[in-house]
């Protein structure tokens, strides 16, 4: 029953994207481009399945690196923000801190990361945990800092020690923050892992991406990114339902939209 | 009855000496004095901005943003803290705790086994045993309030202090909030801020009225009988208009001033 609900709540999206890849394939038809230009849906298609284990061989790598770095830099993000909200020194020293190296683009660091880390694996789960340690941090911190006064208030004159304070009343109120920086976080491992890939490695879709550009295997180009959206919106679907899980009290925001 | 806190037991005398308060060296209170009889429910009535709140939370031991000094004692000579319940004007209700965690929210902020059984007696005389596994968003203003109030009472506080706690409710609720607050908190020593001249004159055993700047508080007869007393009493209604009638000469003044300037 639900899952019913849930397809007919998607049936607009799935039109969307079923036009979509209708106009594309219309498009190649029409105009009939070289197929190292722009090959058709159709064609791609064909190649993912054609490929299918030399993708899933990079695939699996690239799905590495963009789990390893969401956990890492979730992790280390929530972490600085717990520090920062409970020790005040901290928040004098490390903040300015933080916020002089978010004017570093990030992407500027991949070629240094590459020479400390190696072409492996390890330098692309740091680029991707770089990319999404400050949004994280930041969200975090900003609903660790934002507690409705009012319950703080409370919590003072029913004489709670600070721990508990944090734990019962802070952290549960930074949640819907936390979890914003979560769903960010989902769309921007991606992003980290690939770019890591381009600038020197020898295995993952960006490389088999690079590798297939060189051969003007535009259609393999495709068939990878394909996976690479795949990834990405399965990684942000999951975080987001499980967020809507763990905080059932957050009205939906869908119902906000208009 | 196994308990985390006392249960109101011989509420004391609180009394609140020389208290100064100043906002950027204007002076909200100074030398003001205040005495809450012990058992006994006060209420303070003042207009919007008078600074009675601001009075309540430094007997709470909330920052008012200004520089204060004062002198709080009790007539047992046993210090305030840990013997107050706070009921601020929202309900401060957690959304993400079930209601019966919410009304058990004082012990475990101080790390003591939480008496649940209690909790459900409270919230049964409440009248919501039906509501404890439900979280708060699924519940009306009314219901909330009631939580909030079943919340003070488990703190067990001798000394209760409401900062406008029924403010937000519809008439009729608040009507019904009002007897079960003076029921439930009877033999407290209650302190009660509020604009409203009706609430203050049905609940209050003893009613100040904070006016002027800096703040003075007079003292206003409260009606005969005992609260909560009858909305269309006739001899509240001829204090209510007593009262609105001071609640209007009050700042008619300066009113007058600032429209001449």
């Amino acid at each position: 029953m639900k899952i019913m609900q849930r397809l007919t709540a998607m049936t607009p999206a799935l039109l969307g994207i079923g036009l979509l890849l209708a106009g594309w394939q219309g498009v190649v038809l029409l105009f009939d481009p070289p197929r190292y230009i722009l090959p058709g849906p159709a064609r791609v298609a064909l190649v993912l399945w054609s490929h299918h284990s030399l993708l899933l061989h990079h695939g699996l790598i690239t799905l590495l690196e963009i789990l390893g770095g969401f956990v890492l830099g979730v992790s280390l993000g929530v972490l600085t923000a717990l520090a920062l909200s409970v020790f005040p020194t901290l928040r004098r020293t490390l903040l300015p801190l933080l916020l002089v190296t978010q004017a570093i683009p990030v992407f500027a660091l991949a070629p240094i990361l590459m020479l400390w880390f190696g072409y492996g694996m390890l330098s692309k789960i740091i680029m991707a945990m770089l990319i999404i340690y400050f949004p994280v941090a930041s969200t975090s911190y900003d609903g660790l800092r934002q507690t409705p006064p009012g319950w703080l208030e409370l919590a003072t004159t029913m004489g709670a020690t600070p721990f508990r304070r944090l734990w019962f009343i802070r952290i549960p109120a930074a949640l819907p923050s936390f979890a914003s920086g979560l769903r960010m976080a989902a769309t921007a491992a991606p992003i980290g892992a690939v770019i890591g890939e381009w600038v020197g490695s020898s295995a993952g879709l960006g490389y088999l991406m690079l590798q297939a550009n060189g051969r003007m295997q535009t259609d393999l180009m495709f068939a990878a990114l394909v996976v690479l959206v795949a990834f990405a919106v399965t990684l942000y679907f999951l975080v987001d339902g499980l967020c809507r899980q763990l905080l059932p009290w957050q009205p939906d925001r869908r119902h906000n939209d208009d | 009855m196994p308990s985390t806190r006392a249960v109101a037991v011989d509420p004391p005398t609180v009394r609140l000496d020389d208290v100064h308060l100043a906002y950027d060296d204007s002076p909200l209170f100074e030398q003001l004095e205040l005495t809450l009889p012990a058992g006994s429910w006060t209420c303070l009535l003042g207009r919007s901005g008078c600074g009675k709140s601001t009075l309540l939370r430094l007997i709470a031991g909330l920052a008012t943003g200004g520089e204060s000094r004062f002198t709080l004692s009790t007539d047992d000579q046993s210090p305030l803290r840990h013997r107050i319940a706070w009921m601020a004007q929202q309900d401060l209700l957690l959304p993400w705790s079930r209601v019966i965690d919410n009304v058990t929210l004082g012990s475990r902020l101080r790390g003591q086994t939480t008496d649940r059984e209690r909790a459900h007696e409270l919230l049964a005389a409440v009248g919501l045993t039906h509501a404890a596994q439900r979280r708060p968003e699924a519940l009306s203003g009314g219901q909330r309030s009631r939580i909030a109030l079943a919340r003070t009472l488990y703190e067990g506080a001798s000394v209760v202090l409401m900062d406008e706690p029924f403010a937000s409710l519809d008439a009729i609720t608040r009507l019904e909030l009002h007897e079960l607050a003076a029921r439930l908190l009877a033999g407290r020593t209650v302190i009660m801020v509020t604009h409203d001249p009706a609430e203050a004159l049905r609940l209050a055993d003893r009613l100040l009225v904070m006016h002027g700047l800096p703040a003075t508080l007079s003292l206003h007869e409260a009606p005969s009988g005992t609260p909560p007393r009858d909305i269309h009493d006739a001899e509240l209604i001829t204090h209510q208009r007593q009262l609105l009638d001071l609640l209007n000469e009050q700042t008619a003044p300066t009113d007058i001033a600032v429209g001449q300037q």
